[in-house]
């Protein structure tokens, strides 16, 4: 049976997962449909729905909440390790 | 439209609660504040680490927020215990308290003559004042008169698809009922600027908005340099929160979408009623001593990782965020928003708050009140004691 993620709002390129997920594993996302995961996904972290290259936009709420340091492939886990926030989120 | 019972206070002001509260001036007087409540039930110690040691502007910030949480309406009598020689001055707080009619008196130890006879004194002064407490009563009052302050602390990434808009719904029932809901922690609002200045009333709020906002921007940029945008928790980022921006976002939902009518600072009590922002720091304890100054008689509290902390003299309100920590944290927790993921519709998470929240103003003790989770005062500064 498939895990199940949450979309925010339907411009976001992540998804937050409901529960732990193991890479292969199917992940249903609620009004996008399913993939698989590319790697293990701790519960609560966010699972990518498309391939996001380095310097783009990981959108979340429908609002940007930083960068891609590194190409993000789908169904790869979106963090701290692949998301950097830019100065001028900040305001800068 | 429902209402709720409280005690109405001298200066017209409603308290859910009825504490008498002893309040030391200074971290040196806590001992016979303390000492003071162990004898007298209906008393609660406003314990902290403050009063001295400190130039301004913190001398000024601390003593108004110490003003504001004893004229907070769930105060019905307040006992201020100074050692003496401190900056903060028993007489002068409650000269200030005493302006808003509430019964006030005020001793210092090293003119009684010592902790034991300071210790008699105030428990006589606070004997009297609870015996005056208990004869007042809970009136009717309409929704109208609630000052609902918001929180979060150890928030996880479903916090901001369950809890918190769970919440802004209740904010926008308190506000569509004539009440006030105050959304503070400017630390959670970075990156969000352009949001929320468009939700002001005016452009001179819209300006107030975005300057609050960008002076906390400014400031974690000072203190954290590159590191500015992990500007959260360990628990956060375990939690799944990748940035400071993603938490803001999550954060702001508490406020519902009514718009913003006015920006006050740390501990200031709102001028007008609506969605009120209160400038003030992320870090729990000194947030919710803010609310309090500025007169929230309850507080609305989202956690994703399980937070139990609660105020001394104003009921603060759990909102679990996952069913998970629920389950491992549930003597801790009021209401299960993580429902949501387990096919509740926020809808039915919010009219469960509404219920728990008009419990809670007729008087039914908080989870954190159960336990005793009120803990110590903790005061926001600008600069390290000296």
């Amino acid at each position: 049976m498939a895990k199940r993620a949450l979309r925010a709002d339907e411009r976001d390129n992540v998804a937050v997962v409901l529960e732990d997920v193991e890479r292969g594993e199917w992940v249903e996302v609620d009004g996008f449909g399913r993939l698989t995961a590319a790697e293990s996904i701790p519960f609560s972290h966010k699972i990518s729905l498309a391939s996001i290259r380095k310097g783009q936009p990981v959108t979340r709420y429908g609002e940007c909440i930083g960068v891609a340091s590194k190409d993000i492939r789908e169904g790869e886990w979106v963090h701290t390790h692949n998301l950097e926030v830019p100065g001028h989120l900040l305001g800068s | 439209m429902r209402g709720f019972h409280g005690f109405r206070r001298p200066d017209g002001r409603v308290g859910v609660r009825n504490w008498v509260a002893v309040l030391p001036t200074v971290a040196c007087a806590n001992g016979v504040a303390e000492a003071i409540t162990r004898e007298v039930p209906g008393t609660v110690p406003l314990l902290h680490g403050h009063g001295c040691g400190r130039g301004m502007p913190d001398v000024g910030i601390h003593f108004r927020t110490l003003v504001g949480i004893l004229k907070n309406p769930n105060v019905a009598a307040a006992v201020v215990v100074g050692l003496g020689c401190e900056v903060i001055k028993a007489e002068a707080l409650a000269e200030q308290v005493r302006a808003c009619g509430k019964p006030v008196a005020w001793l210092e130890i090293q003119g009684e003559g010592g902790s034991r006879k300071s210790t008699e004194r105030g428990i006589a002064l606070a004997r009297d004042f609870v015996e005056s407490a208990k004869r007042l009563q809970r009136e009717e009052v309409p929704l109208s008169e609630l000052v609902l302050g918001l929180e979060c602390g150890g928030s996880d990434a479903f916090s901001g698809v369950t809890a918190n808009p769970a919440v802004g719904l209740l904010s926008d029932y308190v506000v569509e009922n004539g009440g006030t809901v105050i959304l503070t922690e400017a630390t959670e609002m970075i990156g969000t600027a352009h949001i929320l200045a468009k939700r002001a009333c005016s452009q001179e709020v819209a300006c107030r908005v975005e300057e609050v906002i960008r002076r906390a921007e400014r400031n974690v940029k000072d203190l954290l340099g590159p590191l500015a945008s992990m500007v959260i928790a360990p628990g956060n980022m375990d939690g799944g929160m990748s940035s400071i921006v993603e938490k803001s976002l999550g954060c702001i939902k508490k406020g519902g979408s009514t718009p913003i009518v006015e920006v006050v600072e740390y501990g200031q009590p709102p001028s007008r009623r609506g969605l009120v922002i209160m400038e003030g720091p992320g870090y729990d304890g000194e947030s919710m001593a803010g609310l309090a100054a500025s007169g929230c008689q309850a507080v609305v509290f989202t956690t994703g990782r399980g937070n139990p902390i609660g105020f001394p003299t104003v009921p603060v309100i759990k909102v679990a965020s996952n069913p998970r920590m629920y389950r491992q944290m549930e003597d801790d927790m009021d209401v299960n928003a993580g429902a949501v993921l387990e096919g509740a519709k926020l809808e039915e998470v919010a009219e469960e708050l509404k219920r728990v929240l008009h419990q809670t103003l007729d008087g039914r003790p908080t989870r954190a009140e159960e336990n005793r989770q009120g803990g110590i005062l903790c005061l926001y500064s600008t600069v390290p004691s000296f």
